[in-house]
């Protein structure tokens, strides 16, 4: 048994998992989500082109509609070279943000940005897939905000991990960054 | 005649400029206040403005009011280990001979209750509680979802 035991944490700490801190593959995720015209999205879904997603909450007043209008800005520099790209936003908040909140919610951005959602543990499995952390914060009353990871996560079209663009990241380094996950 | 055409052209542009009005107070000049369309009333609004200091000594912003919601407060988007978290900003320094901007992903008023949703074009008065200065009220213009800040002629940043 002790010997089991050692083997699993010899696997765990060699495994294909080679930092716990970045996003899976798409291919080893396992999310299922609805998007904001209710039709089921699963992680295999987005297999076959580059994609582009970030965790976020249609009540958050600053950072989200922020990081919304910066990729509004950058497909618009991209080009059709955007249409390319799977983009989302995946609500952390699934009790205010139905499918129907998040359609006219989107509707103020660019149209390729399609709004995800779901039950509390898919929610949950998402999160845990892309590594992401979020938090209902309560404010005064029954009113609440929630704290979430706010960088947008770039793949490669076979589904691998390329890179994190960071909340506050200068438009001249995320660009480029877009244009490797599209190569 | 003459007179009614340019207060006819006085007022167009003023109303299309709001943001870009400076006011002061003491030694304090506070311009280009604006805020975003929201989607409802139901969800927060948000508040920006540059405030500068010519002053020898040091203020603080420590509270907004406003007839368009209930509840404004000044908060600060902080990001630690990648995460963005919203903190109720109790003082906003504004030191001596600096300025200070309450903008998109930093310091910001967030408008709780807002008594009608916020529309494109929209404007409405905020009255910032400065530590030492006392009190001062500006017009605040409501830019697109999209915006990133007035368009004024003279915006430093």
């Amino acid at each position: 048994m002790a010997f089991m035991l050692g083997l699993g944490a010899y696997r765990t700490s060699n495994g294909p998992v080679l930092n716990a801190d970045l996003p899976l593959s798409m291919s080893e995720m396992s999310w299922q989500l609805t998007d904001h015209r209710k039709r089921a999205v699963r992680s295999a879904d987005w297999i076959g082109r580059s994609t582009m997603v970030f965790f976020g909450f249609t009540w958050c007043p600053d950072v989200c509609p922020t990081t919304l209008s910066d990729i509004s800005g950058w497909l618009e520099e991209l080009g059709p070279d955007a249409d390319r790209l799977n983009i989302a936003l995946i609500s952390v908040d699934p009790d205010r943000d139905t499918p129907d909140v998040l359609a006219e919610y989107v509707a103020n951005f660019d149209p390729r940005i399609a709004g995800l959602t779901g039950t509390p543990s898919q929610i949950a499995q998402a999160a845990e897939d892309f590594r992401v952390s979020y938090r209902k914060v309560p404010r005064d009353g029954d009113d609440y905000t929630m704290d979430h990871t706010a960088g947008v996560f770039l793949f490669y079209p076979d589904g691998r991990f390329a890179s994190i663009i960071d909340f506050h990241e200068d438009r001249r380094f995320a660009v480029p960054k877009i244009r490797r996950a599209l190569s | 005649m003459k007179h009614l055409l340019l207060a006819a052209t006085l007022s167009l542009t003023a109303s299309a400029a709001f943001a870009c009005e400076t006011v002061t107070v003491g030694d304090l000049s506070v311009e280009h206040g604006w805020s975003k369309v929201t989607i409802g009333a139901g969800r927060p609004g948000v508040f920006y403005v540059s405030i500068s200091n010519a002053g020898a000594t040091d203020d603080a912003l420590v509270g907004i009011s406003t007839p368009a919601a209930g509840m404004p407060m000044l908060h600060e988007t902080v990001l630690k280990d990648g995460v963005a978290s919203m903190p109720h900003a109790m003082s906003i320094p504004v030191l001596a001979g600096q300025s200070v901007q309450l903008s998109p992903g930093g310091y910001h008023g967030m408008l709780m209750g807002l008594t009608a949703a916020l529309k494109e074009g929209d404007s409405f008065p905020v009255t910032l509680s400065f530590e030492k200065a006392g009190e001062v009220t500006v017009n605040v213009e409501v830019l697109s979802v999209r915006a990133e800040g007035p368009d004024c002629a003279d915006a430093e940043q």
